[in-house]
C-alpha cells in the first residue's frame, strides 16, 4: 500500500496539496456555469462540496478528472493542476488522467458482468499482470464490501443492492490504485442505512486516498469532510452562474462562516 | 358567497350506489366489451400461425426420419429420397451471409451509436439502411445475379451469400444500433471514469451489455434469410448433388427446394416439400433457442 500512496511532500507541490483547482469559467456552449473558484485539495483529506442544486459543485468536480469532455459544447478556462501538472495541457492525455483520479457516480453504475469482473475491470484495462484475485480482494475490503461477496464473486455484480452496488463501484475505482477520488454525490440514491456503510467506508480509504465528495447532504459534509467549499449561484448578472463563496476548515464553515451567503444556506439547512 | 356554499352542500350528498360494480354504468359496460374484443383479436391474430404450424406438423412429419438427412432428393416419380443436400445447402448459404452481414451491420452500427451519432455519414447511413429494409427481396437476387454470378461466370453459394447478406445488413446493423444506444450511459462514464479509451470502452463495456439485443438482431435476420427464396433463383439456383468442397456451382437449399417441389404432380415430391418445410421451420427455431441460452450463459458468467 504505502508505494502508492508516497508521503514525499515536494512531489507535491510542497505544501501538500494533490489537486489544486484554479477555475475561471467552465461554459456549456454560451452558458456560463461556473466562474472563479480557487482551492486546493490536501493529500489524505476528504474535501466536501457543498451548495444549493444547481451551483455547479458537480460540474467543478467532474472537471476535475476530465469527465466533463464528453458533453458537449464543455469549455474550461483556467488551470487544474495535479501534483503541479496541468490536466488540461494541450501534452496531457484526459484517458490517463482519469488512471490516477477515479470516480464514483451518483448512481450506482455497476458494469452487467460478475462481482469479481467488475472489480477487476480497471487492472485489465491497464494490461495489469500481477496478481489480480489479490488485487480484486484487496479493493473490495477496502470498500468494505468483501464479507458480503465473498462467496459469490462470480454473480452479476446488477444482482447486489443499491448500497452494495455503491461499495462495488469503489471497489472498482479504488482497485487500480489512484491517488485521488472523486465522489459525485454517492449516497443520494441510497438509504441512510446504506449511506452510513459508504460514509465510515470512506473515513477508512482515507488514510490511502485523497477524496473529493459533492453531497447534497449538509450533515454528510459536516460528519466526514475535513475540508469543505460552500459554492452558490450568482444570479446578479441575470445567468445563474455558480461560484466558490467560502473555502475551509468544515468546522469553521459550520460553526464560524464568515461570508454572508454561506451563513444564510447553514443557518437555512439547520435550523 | 351563496354559490360557495351550495356547491359545499353537494359536494356531501354524494350517491354512494355509483361504487358499486355494475354492467348498467356506460364506462363498466364499454371497458368489459372492448376488454372482449381485445381479448378475441389477440386469440385470432395467433389463429393463422396454429394453423400453419399444425400442417407443417401433421403433413411434414410423415417423411420425417434419418433418410431425410442422409438422402438425395428423389427424382420424379422415384420413391423414397431425402433433403440432405438442400439443408447442408441452406447452412452453407446462410453461413456465407452472415459472415458478410454480421462483422458490416455491428461495425457501422458501433459508428452510428457511439462515434458518428449526428454526423451527416450517419444519417445517410440510417437512411439507407431503412430504405434496404424494405428492398423487395428478388432485387437482391438480381442485383447479386449482376455483381457476383456475371463476372463469377456461374451461379454459387456465395453468390447466394451476398444476396441473402445484403437482405441482412439492415436489419442487423439497425437492430444493432438500437441495442447499443440501449446501454445506460453511466455504464460507458464508468468505463472512461476508469481510464478506458473509447475503444476500451466499446470493446469491454457497450458490445459486451448490448450482445443480447445484437444476437437477436442477427437471429432475426439468419430467420429471414434462410427462409428467402427469390434471392436465391438467380443465385445460389439449385442442384440434385451433393455439395462438394468446391463452393462455386449451382447450390441447393431448403427454401428453393421447397419452391421446386411443392409445385411437382408427383406425390413424393411433395411429401418430401412438406418435410423440408418442417425442417426449415426447425432450423430457425433452434437458431432462435440457441442464441438465447448463449445469451443466458453470457450474462451470467
Amino acid at each position: 500500500m504505502s508505494q502508492t500512496t508516497p508521503t514525499n511532500g515536494s512531489a507535491n507541490g510542497g505544501n501538500g496539496a494533490v489537486i489544486d483547482v484554479d477555475l475561471q469559467s467552465i461554459y456549456y456552449g454560451n452558458f456560463r456555469a461556473v466562474r472563479d473558484t480557487r482551492l486546493a485539495i490536501q493529500k489524505g483529506t476528504i474535501t466536501a462540496f457543498i451548495g444549493p442544486s444547481g451551483c455547479g459543485k458537480s460540474t467543478v468536480l467532474r472537471s476535475i478528472n476530465r469527465m466533463n469532455d464528453l458533453v458537449r459544447g464543455f469549455r474550461f478556462e483556467g488551470h487544474v493542476r495535479y501534483r503541479g501538472k496541468d490536466v488540461y495541457d494541450r501534452a496531457i492525455d484526459p484517458v490517463a488522467v482519469r488512471r490516477h483520479i477515479g470516480m464514483v457516480f451518483q448512481q450506482p453504475n455497476p458494469f452487467a458482468m460478475s462481482i469479481f469482473r467488475n472489480v477487476a475491470f480497471g487492472l485489465r484495462l491497464n494490461g495489469y499482470r500481477g496478481n489480480v484475485e489479490e488485487r480484486v480482494e484487496k479493493a473490495l475490503r477496502g470498500a468494505a464490501l468483501w464479507d458480503e461477496v465473498k462467496d459469490k464473486l462470480r454473480q452479476s455484480g446488477l444482482a447486489l443492492s443499491g448500497g452494495q452496488q455503491q461499495r462495488l463501484c469503489i471497489a472498482r475505482a479504488i482497485a487500480t490504485e489512484p491517488e485521488v477520488l472523486l465522489m459525485d454525490e454517492p449516497c443520494s440514491a441510497l438509504d441512510p442505512v446504506a449511506t452510513r456503510k459508504v460514509e465510515e467506508t470512506m473515513l477508512e480509504l482515507k488514510k490511502h486516498y485523497t477524496i473529493a465528495i459533492v453531497t447534497h447532504n449538509m450533515q454528510q459534509a459536516a460528519r466526514v469532510a475535513d475540508k469543505t467549499a460552500f459554492l452558490y449561484v450568482d444570479t446578479s448578472q441575470g445567468g445563474r452562474t455558480g461560484y466558490l463563496v467560502e473555502y475551509g476548515d468544515t468546522k469553521q464553515i459550520f460553526e464560524n462562516p464568515k461570508e454572508k451567503p454561506t451563513q444564510d444556506y447553514i443557518a437555512g439547512a439547520f435550523s | 358567497m351563496s354559490i360557495v356554499t351550495a356547491e359545499q352542500r353537494q359536494a356531501h350528498e354524494v350517491n354512494l350506489s355509483d361504487l358499486e360494480k355494475s354492467l348498467r354504468h356506460v364506462r363498466t359496460l364499454h371497458s368489459a366489451i372492448m376488454s372482449v374484443v381485445i381479448g378475441g383479436m389477440s386469440v385470432m391474430a395467433m389463429v393463422p400461425l396454429a394453423s400453419v404450424l399444425w400442417m407443417l406438423l401433421s403433413r411434414g412429419s410423415e417423411r420425417l426420419s434419418l433418410a431425410l438427412f442422409t438422402e438425395l432428393p428423389p427424382a420424379a416419380g422415384m420413391p423414397g429420397g431425402g433433403i440432405s443436400n438442400a439443408f447442408l445447402g441452406t447452412l452453407v448459404v446462410v453461413a456465407i451471409a452472415a459472415l458478410i452481414s454480421v462483422p458490416f451491420g455491428i461495425l457501422a452500427a458501433v459508428f452510428l451509436a457511439e462515434f458518428g451519432q449526428d454526423s451527416r455519414t450517419a444519417a445517410g447511413v440510417r437512411f439507407c439502411a431503412k430504405v434496404l429494409t424494405g428492398l423487395p427481396s428478388i432485387l437482391a437476387g438480381v442485383f447479386a445475379y449482376a455483381v457476383v454470378v456475371l463476372t463469377t461466370g456461374t451461379f454459387s453459394a456465395p453468390a447466394g451469400g451476398v444476396a441473402l447478406a445484403l437482405l441482412m445488413i439492415p436489419t442487423v446493423l439497425l437492430t444493432a444500433e438500437e441495442a447499443i444506444r440501449m446501454v445506460p450511459a453511466r455504464m460507458r462514464e464508468a468505463a472512461l471514469g476508469l481510464g478506458a479509451t473509447r475503444t476500451q470502452m466499446v470493446l469491454r463495456v457497450t458490445l459486451p451489455t448490448a450482445l443480447p439485443g445484437i444476437l437477436t438482431g442477427v437471429m432475426l435476420a439468419v430467420a429471414r434469410a434462410a427462409g428467402e427464396t427469390a434471392p436465391l433463383l438467380f443465385t445460389a439456383l439449385f442442384s440434385d448433388y451433393q455439395l462438394t468442397r468446391n463452393l462455386m456451382e449451382p447450390t441447393p437449399s431448403l427454401a428453393v427446394l421447397i419452391y421446386d417441389f411443392s409445385g411437382s404432380p408427383f406425390p413424393t415430391q411433395i411429401e418430401i416439400a412438406w418435410a423440408a418445410s418442417l425442417v426449415l421451420v426447425f432450423l430457425v427455431l433452434v437458431l432462435n433457442v440457441g442464441s438465447q441460452v448463449i445469451t443466458r450463459r453470457y450474462l451470467h458468467k
